[in-house]
């Protein structure tokens, strides 16, 4: 089995009858790269995923995997191993029948199995479970088989579509950080699916954010927290939500400079991606956390709280500068009481300006 | 005196109340009209033929004898010959064992194909099974007799096999392609991501997953076929003739003397495997008329 | 799917498509092109366009049949209907020995038309039978010849298909009833509204998918009824209580005249479709029809 991980979209297109689903996608994955597919449902990461696995036919392009055209090989031909959302192991099977199944499949001799499900027990930690059923498992147990089940195969790239979804908030967060240390320890190529920011953000080297079947914007989670490249992006990725605040930008001798209501924000040092800025109606982004408080500045806005979330490890504070909500990330120790006026600070290089009609990153 | 708590013990007043008085009486009524059937052939099979004649039909017998079960059994008259129904009843195993296992075995493929491959035509190969379903056989029965001359499958057991597989196609597909259409699908694209293929997911996954429906299906089959009648009169031959065929041959071809005893005991134990695998099969009997009116 | 799996999809469904195409399509087809020829003992090719319609419309015994299948449909299905869910709503108020009650009324479904017919033409004997229970009950003048008599034969039929399908109704009535919100029954008690009203007013609306596969069922066996009437009355007396299968089988096998039977045959098929057909749109169509095909 290849152990090969490159994987390499092009031009792909999957149509289902008249339907386009996805048209002419690109994508490249590096050799051990952790890459998430993130978006809401419906955005077609799942079946750009099965695509990817072969379970779906796709109408046009090509896929590689290494140096091989899979386009038209079966899914157990690519180098591939497959972890579900809903675990998926066979029923009828014990755990050491669901992990070797795809072996004898395979006729991969005796010893050899025996071998590689020795290993991938030992490394999920379900070596004493090799005897029992699915049924008997609960779901924290049967999501490691499921991916002992990828394990076992050997592949250079690991999908994985949604495998915590099922699982309470905790078991989520135990089983992201071993897919992280799997990750670490194999160094395979794993394309990953999910709906959740966090496990994409905690997870991956790189993220493809989706929306309507194409990719929003790919890159690095720094980079897709910190300059998403449309509000689409900046809305999905990262919780609590960025503040939005309605606007205009208008060139002015002093430079571009954005206005709202009674609010004037200079923006001398903002990159704009075009250099010639005309007057329009914009969006100005910026995350709860990057609004420092700063009750000494000289040039600080005033805020009322109107109220306020204990997070736990934070405070969010929910309040109003002038008539503008404004969320602003506090320490988890403060104390705030609606009517509490808060002295802020909006630094320009934490902004994010979005063109209100195309939502585009300007 | 400690004063009296006010806990109610004991069953709810009125319980036996006159409305339920009546609930029961006309259940019971009920039951006695369902019953009756069965106990006057019972009752007539044990009497001696005098005693029918002179008697009550709904009386017990006065000396029960099985005499008219040996003769039904061993020396009844079916057409031409007299040797008995236990010709009959080692016809209807003979058709029913193959008929039930082919049958069985090609809607569960055919179930199978159609839940989880869908190739191009599914539906309508689907549809066309759904119609057939309702429709009476002697739409089909002259052509496929036929059909089954020319290929000299006629008045032989592999042809009423097949008759028996073709008629109880849709039924069988729908039953286990509703079944496996109920598994969740990513069972199956992690047997194909294992390597496997349309025959090895079929064997090693989906068939021992199916182990209830194909009790339901064993019922129904084993049911329907044995009680089988018209199919049997045409394609079976008159060397196999079902039990079925036989019992009407004794009760309406018999000239001469009726003996009613011995046709109400051939009449019994026609009815014995059928009963015997209502009673056995218990709650797995209900499932069937379920799975088999999952039709509409 | 790749070659190698569509492949082996397409060889494991040609069993199926083999039958569906000469079995189904095939033997349909030829049962109504036979229909238009003048075939007697074997088919001939000889087109003659409706006159074997015509000449079953004028046949008497055609004509009883049909009318007996109409009484026969009408009668059996209703008072089936309305036995088997009386007895599920019977059973279904916490009565003591659910499972024997059931065990006794479903019975006579799993027993062969032919067992079922030989029973019932014993017991209703006119020399053996109840008749003569009654009479020596003390009711002297009671008659219960109906299975001899010409007009009244068909309805000896019902009567025994009524006591073998019952039980089934009873089953899938039960079940819907089992499917019933248990709230309802509280919020009706709560409101005071008599059982009986329940039953007929709320329950019976809320099972109509019960009642829909319940018709369903009974009507495919109507259509069926042969096994019964030869057992019980072989179609007489005379030809009182012919039915239309057996018209068809008659015709088919003992009397030669294929072209007729045929017709007839396709009379029964267009019957069935443009009965059946309505009902299967309507259940399908209700909201919360279950997924099938």
């Amino acid at each position: 089995m290849s152990r090969q991980g490159n994987v390499s979209l092009r031009g792909v297109a999957v149509a289902y009858g008249p339907i386009r689903v996805f048209d002419r996608l690109d994508l490249e994955v590096a050799q051990s790269e952790f890459l998430v597919l993130l978006g809401p449902s419906g955005c077609g990461k799942s079946t750009l995923l099965n695509a990817i696995a072969g379970l779906t036919e796709i109408d046009d392009g090509e896929i590689w995997i290494g140096d091989r055209n899979v386009t038209w090989l079966e899914p157990k031909d690519r180098g591939i191993a497959m972890v579900f959302q809903s675990y998926a192991l066979y029923p009828r099977m014990d755990v050491r029948a669901n992990l070797s199944f795809g072996l004898k499949v395979a006729r991969t001799p005796r010893a050899e199995i025996e071998r590689r499900v020795r290993t991938a027990s030992e490394m999920l930690q379900i070596a004493d479970l090799l005897d029992r059923r699915p049924a008997e498992l609960s779901g924290g147990q049967r999501q490691r088989v499921a991916i002992g089940r990828a394990l076992v195969r050997d592949a250079g790239v690991f999908l994985f579509d949604e495998p915590l979804s099922n699982l309470d908030a905790q078991l989520r967060s135990e089983l992201r950080v071993e897919i992280k240390r799997l990750h670490q320890r194999l160094g395979a190529t794993m394309i990953y699916v999910t709906h959740d920011q966090i496990e994409a953000l905690t997870l991956a080297d790189r993220i493809a954010v989706m929306k309507d079947r194409t990719f929003q914007q790919i890159g690095s989670p720094q980079e897709i927290y910190q300059r998403p490249v449309n509000r689409f992006v900046a809305t999905f990725v990262g919780s609590p939500a960025m503040n939005f605040v309605q606007g205009h930008i208008a060139p002015t001798t002093d430079g571009p400079v954005f206005r709202s209501a009674s609010l004037r924000l200079p923006l001398p040092t903002y990159p704009f991606a075009n250099a010639s800025i005309d007057e329009r109606p914009v969006e100005l982004g910026i995350r709860p956390e990057h609004v420092i408080v700063a009750p000494e500045a000289a040039h600080a806005h005033e805020v009322c709280v109107e109220m306020s979330e204990p997070m736990g490890s934070d405070l969010l504070a929910w309040t109003r500068l002038g008539d503008l909500p404004l969320s602003v990330r506090l320490p988890a120790e403060t104390k705030l009481t609606p009517g509490d006026r808060l002295r802020i600070l909006l630094p320009e290089h934490r902004f994010s300006l979005f063109d209100l009609a195309s939502g585009a990153r300007l | 005196m400690s004063g009296t708590t006010l806990i109610p013990r004991g069953r709810p007043p009125g319980k036996l109340s006159p409305a339920r008085m009546g609930l029961y009486a006309f259940l019971a009524i009920c039951a006695l009209f369902f019953l009756t059937p069965l106990y006057v052939m019972l009752v007539t099979s044990l009497k001696a033929m005098p005693e029918i004649r002179q008697g009550y039909i709904l009386a017990w017998p006065s000396a029960p004898s099985l005499a008219a079960w040996g003769k039904a059994w061993f020396s009844a008259c079916t057409g031409l010959s007299c040797n008995g129904i236990r010709v009959g009843f080692v016809n209807s195993l003979r058709i029913m064992v193959p008929s039930v296992i082919v049958s069985i075995t090609v809607g569960a493929i055919t179930g199978y194909a159609l839940s989880f491959w869908r190739p191009r035509g599914a539906v309508v190969l689907f549809g066309v099974l759904i119609a057939v379903a309702f429709i009476p056989y002697q739409v089909f029965i002259y052509p496929l007799v036929r059909i089954f001359s020319h290929l000299g499958l006629n008045n032989s057991v592999p042809g009423i096999v097949l008759i028996h597989t073709i008629f109880g196609l849709p039924t069988m597909t729908l039953i286990f392609r509703n079944h496996f259409a109920a598994l969740p699908e990513e069972l199956f694209k992690a047997a194909r991501v294992d390597g496997a293929g349309f025959w090895r997911i079929f064997g090693a996954i989906m068939l021992p997953m199916a182990l209830p429906i194909i009790v339901v299906a064993v019922i129904l089959q084993v049911t329907g076929i044995w009680n089988d009648f018209i199919f049997g009169l045409v394609f079976a031959g008159r060397a196999n003739l079902p039990m079925t065929v036989q019992l009407n041959n004794i009760v309406n071809s018999t000239q001469g003397e009726r003996e009613y005893n011995v046709e109400m005991a051939a009449t019994l134990l026609t009815a014995t495997v059928p009963l015997v695998v209502y009673f056995v099969s218990g709650r797995w009997f209900v499932r069937g008329i379920a799975a088999g009116a999952v039709k509409g | 799917m790749r070659i190698g799996s569509r492949l082996a999809a397409h060889i494991a469904l040609a069993p199926a498509l083999l039958i569906a195409l000469v079995a189904y399509c095939g033997a349909m087809s030829w049962t109504i092109w036979i229909s238009f020829t003048n075939s007697r003992m074997l088919p001939s090719s000889v087109f003659v366009g409706l006159r074997q319609y015509s000449s079953l419309v004028a046949n008497e015994r055609w004509q009883v049949s049909v009318t007996n299948i109409a009484i026969f449909g009408l009668l059996f299905i209703s008072l089936a209907l309305m036995l088997g869910f009386l007895l599920a709503a019977l059973i279904d108020q916490r009565v003591r020995g659910e499972n024997l009650l059931r065990s006794v009324f479903l019975y006579p479904f799993s027993m062969s038309f032919i067992v079922t017919g030989l029973a019932w033409r014993w017991l209703l004997d006119p020399t053996f039978g109840i008749e003569k229970v009654m009479r020596d009950l003390g009711l002297a003048g009671f008659h219960f010849d109906w299975i001899v008599r010409p007009e009244r034969a068909i309805y000896t039929l019902v009567a025994a298909a009524v006591w073998h399908a019952a039980g089934l109704v009873m089953a899938i009535m039960l079940a819907g009833l089992r499917g019933v919100d248990p709230e309802l029954w509280k919020a009706t008690r709560v409101d005071g509204i008599p059982t009986w009203r329940v039953y007929l007013f709320i329950i019976v609306p809320l099972l109509r998918g019960s009642f829909a596969t319940a018709i369903i069922l009974l009507a495919t066996s109507v259509a069926r009824l042969y096994d019964l009437s030869v057992a019980m009355t072989n179609g007489g007396p005379g030809i009182a209580s012919e039915v239309p299968a057996k018209f068809v089988m008659d015709h088919l096998f003992d009397r030669g005249n294929v072209g007729l039977a045929t017709a007839a045959a396709t009379t029964m098929l267009i019957t069935v479709v443009a009965v059946i057909a309505p009902l299967l749109y309507w259940q399908q169509s209700r909201p919360g029809a279950r997924r099938t095909a």
